[in-house]
């Protein structure tokens, strides 16, 4: 334990070999696990007594939204590292994975939206919850605007790293927001108790879940190393590259 | 298999293939502007080192 260097990969340059070494593996793990969530949930799962067909949506829009929620809170960890430890490659993260973030909570609405249409007979209401996960994309939305409007890095990332640690906030919200008010959007399925759900029906979801989890590793893997490449594109070690040198 | 049968999603196709679809949109755009800035990134840098080697 005491002979580890558990910071060896905190620096952007031993960071940026195994972040390179690991995309592959992410992105594999990710393809194969999208071939087999969308294989059970299509050809496996049965059909709904209640929505049909349509609730086939549900094994892309609730990893979506997991994803969108799970993903804000790591980029607000990162943030509050680099804020508390003034590690560059901690900010570097969170700048890494808000894109990442912001989509999955757009796939989360657009495809909830067209999964209200057909069964509340609405695209759109206000609820708690789909109101919260809109909020939650104008805070991804904020931290990359934020963040790509001012000069300074360093300035940078410490201002974003305030609007994604206050906007942590909202997450709780989402999450408890079918608990908490009387909302459109249907409550928990899957409690800590357990589920009424299809055993094929859990199995499609919680595959879909690992694809677009390792799907949003290796993107956020691979978009660091671009950050860290512009970021760091004075130093010695960027230079001898072997990328940068052909 | 009836595949026609399947696609359709008993009348719900429109709103099934269009969630899907526009998630498989945002992966392969997602996924191409990631590349997109490494191959920029990689392009600046390799300007930056030979403006300095010009000196």
């Amino acid at each position: 334990m005491l002979a580890i260097n558990w910071f060896k990969y905190s620096a952007p340059t031993t960071f940026y070999g195994l972040a390179g070494r690991l995309v592959p593996w992410f992105a594999g793990a990710s393809v194969i696990l999208f071939v087999a969530g969308l294989y059970i949930g299509f050809f496996v799962a049965p059909t709904d007594a209640v929505q049909s067909e349509a609730y086939r949506i549900m094994f892309i829009h609730v990893p979506a939204s997991i994803l969108s929620m799970f993903i804000y809170l790591v980029m607000a960890g990162y943030a509050a590292l680099g804020l508390i430890f003034n590690t560059r490659l901690s900010s570097m993260m969170a700048t890494a994975l808000a894109p990442t973030g912001a989509l999955f909570t757009f796939i989360a609405l657009w495809s909830g939206a067209l999964w209200g249409k057909p069964m509340w007979g609405a695209w759109w209401v206000w609820d708690a919850r789909l109101t919260s996960e809109l909020i939650l994309l104008f805070l991804y939305l904020g931290f990359i605007s934020l963040h790509a409007s001012i000069d300074d890095p360093r300035r940078a990332d410490r201002a974003a790293a305030l609007l994604a640690i206050v906007g942590s906030v909202n997450v709780p919200i989402i999450y408890f927001s079918v608990k908490w008010w009387n909302t459109l959007h249907q409550g928990a399925t899957i409690k800590f108790s357990g589920t009424s759900m299809h055993v094929a029906m859990q199995q499609a979801l919680f595959t879909m879940l690992l694809a677009c989890w390792a799907y949003a590793v290796a993107m956020a893997l691979l978009r660091v190393r671009s950050i860290i490449l512009e970021r760091e594109r004075t130093t010695q070690w960027v230079q001898d590259l072997p990328e940068v040198r052909s | 298999m009836n595949w026609s049968e399947f696609f359709a999603m008993k009348g719900y196709a429109l709103y099934v293939w269009g969630s899907y679809g526009m998630a498989l949109l945002v992966f392969i755009v997602e996924i191409a502007l990631v590349r997109h800035k490494r191959k920029i990134t990689l392009q600046q840098l390799r300007l930056m080192r030979d403006a300095g080697v010009e000196e």
